[in-house]
């Protein structure tokens, strides 16, 4: 008998912070740079008599998020409450959507080594957050708790077991995480806990007698905080699983075991249990009393879908599709939405998109990556930058001068025109000057010079660089290579 | 005439005629309650110098012609479940509590501030609102101004007893199944609920969230409708609050209603009514009558034996839910010794909960489980519609509903602790206004031979208490019940 094949068969659950100014429902602000307990009222600290307000602009948010990922909003969300108890939870209850959420049944194409598969998205909903509970680091007997992040507003992304390798549950979680940010949802910062991942993890074994598949029991590996962390802990867990179901292949199975939370030590590369079946939660759930439910307008979701902008994917098809450009530049342009949003308008401005993305690549996405910032630190108007592209375009300065003329409108807030003029910067295409300048090198290069008369093309670079060289490389190297040609060959 | 024996619109009257000080309306409300509560026990917590320097405020701004409010210099008293940023405790009457002080003003309490009024001091209850007869209260019951071995009722027992004792002229108290309207028959007195939303529950210590309502007390229909109009309204921090506009309420309370339906349900006559309770009820019915109203009896199938058993699974449910927060973690009283945070967890709400507060956490806490939700809170709710249908059908007929507020008079201390079915069965009258968020009131409608008071409830649709207070108002007219005097006033000074 051959082994049966084991399919990793993965879900995952993320939770994402809302890009809101105040808390999802009091009107403390929402701040990661505090001191601790300091954005915190009566009502996110969960005091008697307090009641919950709604965040409009969190609801705004996620439905904005549920509808680029293809979901349905039904017409009636509620609220409930889930209980459980713990000292960052100070209510001793969480506001969640239960069964009820604002968003149903979308899906995310996600792009591996392996092709693009598409991953189902059961559901988009809202709730709170919780805050922080810190054990002490004097070893003493006491935990402190810090309240600032409780009542922060979290969108939580459920998505269907439709995952099935450790490098596709990182791709689904970094293609979540470009949509998020491209929508201005959330900033998905994974340091400061803007975003967390937690996959449910579970093999196929194959199928029963009865017909229906098999699988081993779920394990849900908690609250991930980087996409390293997401890759290794599935990866991880799919060996324990073939390695569990080698030893004990008719016990391992979640008919018998059930679903089981593990936690992830992220120095150790290993996963550890935090709670078997028999110590789940009764969460009690119930509807939300003081808060009413959530019946959007059909109206005021259509405004919300007509504002959401045009997505990575279909937006980098469009960029190879209308400007011919390569597929990984695409990819990297479309990647960051104020990035593309700003090739666009240098495409435009420029009127040649081919060499609007080369500046991008070669310059821009270079000084990005060297000084870590995004786009909008960068301190250069796209404008500004087309108009430097434009006197390469039109031979006023050749390339390189044109790498060089880009650094020092950063530098300081001067034009290309500008710095051109000031620092004599203008290529020399005047030919009675470059013809004087190639004798000279030809006289003085007589070596290259018989050998490209002699047919060897490649001696002609060597002429054509001492010629730039004696002009301080602002002579233009296009002119200056007929000029040779004429001269050696006419 | 005494301060202390004017209605809240006379001293208001007399305050602005400047016949009266705020200063001396404050002092002989606290003396009276010097004298009395040592008896009767109405008041938790009185901050003496707080309302004297309020009172000289209001005496100054009226002096002033400063514009004031509606209740300048009235005291007040409030429940205390509801939170006062005065550094006086809100205790709920619950050990849990017994030291917590609000950061921050009730939206009533506000309300009242703006209005001018000098708040005396916070009321006894039961335990997070939890009861009949203020006896599940952690620091002791309340008595019974008419007869002191007997209960004022609950939970808002406290302000019921401080008004009808004449301690001070009006209080607020709160209404989950009867809170307000069956201490004020037990007490003689008026006591309103209002339509669910029609005051912010912001500030409100919740016991049963889609329940709980805060209400006026007053000796008079007049004295209800000008607390009631001090504190309805809309309040942005209540979701649940209704913007709905709030009437004068007593620009038009002396005119009649006429004609005037009178639906008396069948179900708010039968077994367990007490004799005399339905004689002073059938009276009270017949004065409409002579009024030229018309009785009408009506059927509301489900408002009473299914109303008692749906309130005792969504009140208990959503309580569960509510007090999940005392913990001893963030506030309020944490066990000394425990092992771990568990332990720290089951000491704490061990000790600092009272019987009753534990028995409906565990009846909610069962009702909420995994498998039992169907069956308790669900169908609760699906009982709750079909009441809120029973009386939706009957205002289709009739203008208003009446019967007796409560089954008995005031029952003797002890006489139902024993017994948590016989106490719950106290509110078999009441509980189904507040499971269909509907308005009501009791008034005072005569006593029993042994001298105790008996109150009509009257229920009328939702926002209709404008026309619900002139109903009240028109039967008042023809009687004095209000003038008398409980014999522990009469106690010579």
């Amino acid at each position: 008998m051959t082994a049966p094949e084991l399919i990793p068969t993965i879900g995952m659950e993320v939770h994402l912070h809302l890009k809101t100014r105040t808390k999802m429902f009091c009107a403390c602000p929402v701040r990661y740079d505090v001191r601790p307990n300091s954005c915190v009222c009566p009502v996110c600290l969960g005091m008697p008599g307090v009641l919950p307000v709604m965040n409009g602009r969190a609801v705004e948010l996620a439905v904005r998020m549920a509808l680029a990922l293809g979901c349905t909003i039904p017409g009636y969300a509620k609220w409930d409450r889930k209980h459980y108890y713990y000292p960052d939870l100070p209510k001793n209850y969480q506001i969640s959507e239960y069964d009820q959420p604002l968003g149903l049944g979308g899906h995310l194409d996600v792009e591996t080594g392996a092709g693009v598969s598409r991953i189902g998205i059961t559901r988009v909903h809202l709730e709170e957050d919780a805050g922080k509970l810190m054990h002490a680091e004097d070893g003493g007997n006491y935990s402190v708790v810090d309240l600032n992040r409780t009542g922060t507003p979290l969108l939580e992304v459920v998505s269907e077991p439709d995952i099935h390798s450790a490098e596709e549950a990182r791709a689904y979680a970094e293609a979540l995480r470009q949509l998020a940010v491209y929508l201005g949802v959330g900033d998905c910062n994974m340091q400061l806990g803007q975003m967390r991942c937690e996959p449910n993890i579970s093999l196929r074994i194959g199928t029963g007698s009865d017909g229906k598949p098999r699988y081993t029991p779920i394990s849900e590996i908690k609250n991930l905080n980087s996409f390293r962390s997401v890759e290794r802990a599935v990866a991880f867990e799919i060996a324990r699983h073939r390695d569990a179901c080698a030893e004990d292949p008719k016990g391992y199975t979640l008919e018998r075991l059930g679903k089981s939370t593990r936690g992830w030590l992220d120095d150790q590369e290993t996963t550890f249990l935090q709670r078997s079946k028999e110590e789940a939660h009764d969460y009690r759930y119930f509807p939300e009393p003081d808060l009413a439910p959530f019946v959007p307008e059909a109206a005021w979701v259509e405004g919300i879908r007509a504002a959401v902008p045009e997505l990575p994917r279909p937006r980098r098809q469009r960029f190879v599709r209308d400007y011919g450009l390569p597929q990984y530049d695409a990819g990297v342009l479309t990647a960051d939405r104020e990035v593309a949003d700003f090739f666009e308008k240098v495409a435009t401005a420029t009127g040649d998109p081919k060499t609007a993305s080369n500046w991008m690549m070669q310059d821009v996405m270079r000084v990005l990556n060297e000084r870590k910032i995004g786009i909008a630190d960068l301190g250069l108007a796209p404008e500004r930058l087309a108009d430097l592209v434009g006197l390469v375009t039109a031979g006023t300065i050749n390339r390189n001068t044109g790498t060089e003329v880009f650094g020092k409108m950063l530098a300081g807030g001067r034009s290309a025109r500008e710095i051109v003029e000031a620092e004599n910067l203008a290529q020399t295409s005047d030919e009675g000057e470059l013809q004087a300048i190639a004798d000279r090198v030809i006289a003085e290069n007589p070596g290259p010079a018989d050998d490209f008369r002699g047919g060897k093309e490649k001696a002609l670079g060597r002429l054509i660089g001492q010629a730039m060289k004696a002009t301080a490389g602002k002579a233009n190297p296009q002119v200056l290579r007929e000029v040779f040609i004429r001269k050696l060959r006419g | 005439m005494a301060a202390t024996d004017m209605t809240a619109c006379r001293m208001r009257e007399a305050l602005r005629a400047r016949d009266l000080s705020a200063a001396d309306a404050t002092a002989a409300c606290l003396d009276a309650i010097e004298r009395l509560n040592p008896q009767v026990k109405a008041f938790l917590s009185v901050d003496a110098p707080a309302a004297h320097a309020r009172a000289a405020e209001i005496d100054r701004r009226l002096d002033a012609g400063d514009p004031v409010g509606l209740l300048a210099g009235v005291p007040v008293a409030v429940k205390d479940n509801m939170c006062t940023a005065d550094g006086q405790t809100t205790t709920c009457g619950s050990r849990i509590l017994e030291h917590w002080r609000a950061p921050y003003n009730a939206h009533v309490v506000e309300r009242l501030l703006a209005e001018g009024a000098v708040i005396v001091g916070k009321t006894n209850l039961d335990e997070f609102a939890m009861g009949s007869s203020t006896e599940n209260s952690a620091f002791g019951a309340t008595c019974n101004p008419w007869d002191l071995a007997r209960v004022p009722g609950g939970s808002s027992g406290g302000s019921a007893a401080a008004v009808a004792a004449r301690l001070v002229p009006l209080a607020l108290g709160s209404d989950t199944g009867g809170s307000i309207r069956q201490p004020a028959a037990l007490c003689g007195v008026v006591g309103m609920k209002p339509t669910y939303g029609r005051v912010s529950r912001y500030g409100l210590v919740a016991f049963a969230s889609s329940l709980d309502q805060i209400g006026p007390f007053g000796r008079t229909v007049a004295d209800a409708a000008l607390l009631l109009q001090a504190t309805a309204g809309h309040d942005a921090r209540d979701s649940t609050s209704v913007p709905e506009p709030v009437p004068d309420y007593l620009a038009g309370l002396e005119e009649p209603v006429a004609p005037l339906r009178i639906g008396v349900p069948r179900q708010f006559f039968g077994e367990g009514l007490d004799a005399e309770v339905e004689q002073a009820v059938r009276e009270a019915l017949a004065v409409y009558e002579r009024l030229g109203a018309e009785l009408v009896e009506v059927d509301l199938p489900h408002a009473t034996d299914y109303a008692i058993a749906a309130y005792y699974i969504v009140a208990p449910s959503e309580a569960s839910s509510n007090l999940a927060r005392y913990d001893g973690v963030h506030y309020g009283y944490r066990s000394a010794d425990h092992k771990d945070m568990i332990d720290m967890y089951m000491r704490s709400r061990s000790q600092g909960f009272g019987d009753e507060v534990k028995r409906r956490i565990m009846i909610g806490t069962y009702a909420l489980s995994a498998g039992y939700y169907d069956a308790y809170y669900k169908k609760a709710l699906r009982v709750r519609r079909l009441i809120r249908r029973d009386f939706d059908q009957a205002f289709e007929k009739v203008d208003c509903l009446m019967g007796p507020t409560t089954p008995t008079a005031a029952f003797r201390m002890g006489e139902k602790t024993a017994d948590p079915l016989t106490m719950y069965l106290s509110d078999v009258y009441t509980a189904s206004a507040n499971l269909a968020a509907i308005a009501g009131i009791s008034i005072p409608c005569g006593f029993t031979a042994a001298g105790l008071p008996v109150g009509l409830q009257i229920l009328s649709g939702v926002f209709t208490e404008d026309r619900l207070l002139r109903i009240a108002r028109m039967y008042e007219h023809e009687v004095d019940w209000a003038s008398r005097t409980p014999p522990v006033c009469e106690v010579p000074a």
